[in-house]
């Protein structure tokens, strides 16, 4: 089985079978960064450009590390090295990285839809790893497969999204990723931070953190930008926290085998107490790890290898 | 003289739609009869072609002077002739602005010198679009031009509008808004809903046009003065402004062929062609311009032709300069998309694209009667046209019509009795 995208421009245009493969294909690669020579040939003579136009610590090495542990030939491009801060466009730069023949090239924007803008333009398989408010669709997948490694499953659970919604490219991946696959979402955030007829996107929306985790499997808490305040979105963080951040107390309302999960960089104090964040239902390092399996999945899928494939790569 | 022969003659004002002979000479139409004698008269056959007075659209932007690299008086109006029409109003927000006379004086110069259609120049409210003080109206209206209006960079203060409304009673001149709180409309790029959520793109909010739409209807009420309303786009601006007409406001409304055609579901693959202000709306939107348009309520069509360079528009669709060209596009998608189909009557469609313009901006009538200049549109229903961004005579490029084939295209296009298109075979 193949993948149906050339592309991984988000989770929209996947359906639950390309999704179902990246993660059981991940699973075949997840044992590979637990061996001492954390190594195969599987992308060898392969390169890929880390084109990241905006800050990013753990999506930009872990993507370093997915296409290094598949012996890829990895280039990179940041805002302050590249010629876009000499006034080069986007399209510009990609065609210049195109005319080096990258297999890949991974982008990280802060414009919704440059990934799109970088399909229409090049030859290259292009993935996205955070396009502005868009979508964010590795981590949706590593969410998804750390999900799937704590709860066996998706269908059913019932997940809990807080936080700033209107911001977050992470939960719309979410959302697209988790109602494909049969899950529940229920979001909570202000509402200055909840954007119009978000209810269309298939998610039931709860004004207080306390209805939106009620028994749920899942909660799943969003960073708070800083300049969320300054914006006038909310008054203060200290406001933020006594209604939406997430407390041992609030976590007690959800079912009891809840597990806790944050995208990163989290801020404790601010959308979730330390208690919870370092606490046992709480696996957001588990999330940092699995998303090296889950990107040299997505690389070695686009790149034309079948999952069936993916564990004689692996081994 | 030059004879227009055949023509199926539709004049809405006139009660006009009937086979008529056209014999045009010195700039006017001499006679309209049912037959005139080929004589020795230079023919021109149109086989039941129809010939109407000539369209005009009250609000394009030549960007002349200041953004030639978009377009140029020259190309604008070779655009607008290619388009069927023989006439445009053209907005200020050029570099410098259209603020004073000098401004004003050199676009008619550059029209004169290399015009391919009348240009009437619409002047700014206020010096340098900056909202503060008004312009000489009086100077700039004996410079010719023929409305006012801070497009673009819209007239934030209310009581600034007042004024400018206030001081257009001694001309009883309109005033043009473009009715967009920008505060409101908080950076957004495309029409805020349901796809600006899926798309992670910033909205712009209804409520920031239909705000001032609002106020510019309450300060018309309140001052007397006539105020028109640039390119409404939503379902609540058309109610607006039809109760306000009941209750006997002086106020005129216009729409654009693309907010008649398209909704943001056009905006999907982040198409910077696409975009445009105010943005795209909803198929409820759509459908209640629609019906405005079709009961009088909105009593413009316009294009709001705004050519930007191509390089300017392939950026990332957020950095991306707002607007679409339409000259060269809107006769062709309005006679097949929404004439041909019954959505709107052809004589409708000229009284909103060719009389009501110049009655609003008290322009000489074009009209189908002998005296009357020979501004003149032809109109074939069976010409298919297929439309080709690069082929365009605009310098610009960004339609989202691009691909569209269409049936019905002006196919001849006089200006003064002259020949500014023909596209007759």
């Amino acid at each position: 089985m193949d993948l149906k995208v050339r592309h991984l421009l988000g989770i929209e245009p996947l359906d639950a079978q390309d999704i179902g493969l990246i993660l059981d294909t991940a699973a075949a690669f997840e044992e590979i960064g637990r061996r001492a020579i954390k190594k195969v040939p599987t992308l060898r003579g392969r390169t890929v450009v880390n084109l990241f136009m905006e800050p990013s610590t753990r999506t930009r090495s872990s993507f370093e590390i997915a296409e290094k542990r598949l012996s890829a030939d990895s280039l990179n491009f940041s805002a302050s090295t590249s010629s876009l801060v000499k006034g080069e466009t986007l399209i510009d730069t990609a065609l210049n990285l195109e005319a080096m023949s990258p297999d890949f090239i991974v982008i990280r924007h802060s414009q919704p839809g440059s990934p799109n803008l970088l399909a229409h333009y090049c030859q290259s398989s292009i993935v996205n790893a955070g396009d502005g408010a868009h979508e964010h669709p590795t981590q949706a997948l590593l969410d998804a497969f750390t999900i799937r490694r704590n709860k066996g499953r998706l269908a059913g659970l019932r997940v809990a999204i807080v936080g700033d919604i209107a911001h977050s490219r992470v939960v719309r991946s979410n959302i697209h990723l988790l109602r494909k696959m049969g899950a529940e979402v229920v979001i909570s955030g202000p509402p200055t931070l909840l954007p119009l007829e978000v209810e269309r996107l298939g998610v039931q929306v709860a004004l207080r953190i306390e209805q939106a985790v009620e028994g749920c499997d899942v909660i799943m808490m969003l960073r708070l930008q800083r300049e969320r305040m300054t914006s006038g979105h909310i008054p203060s963080a200290r406001e933020y926290f006594k209604l939406f951040g997430l407390t041992t107390a609030r976590v007690a309302l959800a079912h009891p085998e809840v597990i806790i999960m944050h995208p990163g960089p989290i801020n404790r104090g601010v959308e979730i107490e330390s208690a919870v964040a370092d606490g046992a239902t709480s696996v957001i390092l588990e999330q940092v790890t699995n998303g090296i399996a889950v990107r040299m999945a997505v690389l070695y899928l686009l790149a034309g290898g079948r999952a069936a494939e993916a564990k004689d790569a692996a081994a | 003289m030059r004879l227009l022969r055949g023509a199926r003659a539709l004049d809405p004002a006139r009660g006009l739609d009937a086979p008529r002979d056209l014999l045009v000479d010195g700039g006017v139409i001499v006679a309209i009869e049912r037959s005139i004698p080929a004589a020795d008269h230079e023919v021109i056959d149109l086989g039941g072609k129809i010939v109407t007075p000539g369209f005009f659209d009250m609000h394009v932007h030549l960007r002349e002077p200041g953004f030639e690299e978009d377009e140029t008086i020259a190309s604008g109006t070779a655009a607008a002739a290619a388009g069927g029409f023989t006439g445009v109003a053209c907005m200020p927000n050029t570099q410098p602005v259209n603020d004073d006379q000098s401004v004003t004086e050199y676009i008619l110069a550059q029209a004169a010198r290399a015009g391919s259609c009348r240009v009437h120049p619409v002047g700014a409210v206020t010096r340098g679009l900056r909202g503060e003080e008004l312009t000489e109206f009086s100077d700039l209206l004996d410079s010719g031009a023929v409305a006012f209006s801070d497009d673009g960079r819209p007239v934030a203060s209310g009581v600034m509008m007042r004024r400018a409304l206030e001081y257009s009673r001694l001309f009883d001149v309109a005033v043009i808004d473009h009715c967009e709180d920008l505060v409101l409309g908080d950076g957004g790029v495309m029409n805020e809903g349901y796809l600006s959520t899926l798309l992670g793109l910033k909205g712009h909010s209804r409520v920031a046009e239909e705000v001032v739409v609002m106020r510019d209807l309450l300060l018309a009420e309140l001052t007397g003065a006539r105020v028109h309303l640039a390119h409404v786009s939503t379902a609540r601006a058309v109610a607006l402004v039809r109760e306000a007409k009941a209750r006997g406001v002086r106020c005129t409304a216009e729409v654009t062929p693309h907010h008649l055609l398209l909704t943001d579901e056009a905006v999907r693959e982040y198409d910077t062609r696409t975009k445009m202000k105010p943005p795209l709306r909803t198929e409820a939107d759509r459908q209640a311009l629609l019906e405005g348009l079709g009961d009088g309520t909105i009593d413009v069509l316009a294009t709001d032709h705004a050519p930007h360079h191509p390089d300017k528009k392939k950026v990332e669709f957020s950095l991306a300069p707002f607007g679409i060209v339409g000259l060269e596009t809107a006769l062709p998608l309005l006679l097949d998309r929404l004439v041909r189909p019954g959505h709107l009557t052809l004589s409708r469609l000229v009284e909103a694209f060719a009389l009501a313009p110049r009655r609003i901006l008290k322009l000489p009538a074009a009209a189908l009667r002998p005296g009357a200049p020979a501004d003149l549109t032809v109109l074939d229903l069976e010409r298919e046209v297929t439309i080709e961004a690069s082929r365009f005579r605009s310098l610009s490029r960004n339609t989202p019509f691009g691909g569209w084939t269409l049936k019905g295209a002006p196919v001849l296009t006089l200006v003064g009795g002259e020949v500014k298109f023909s596209a007759l075979v």
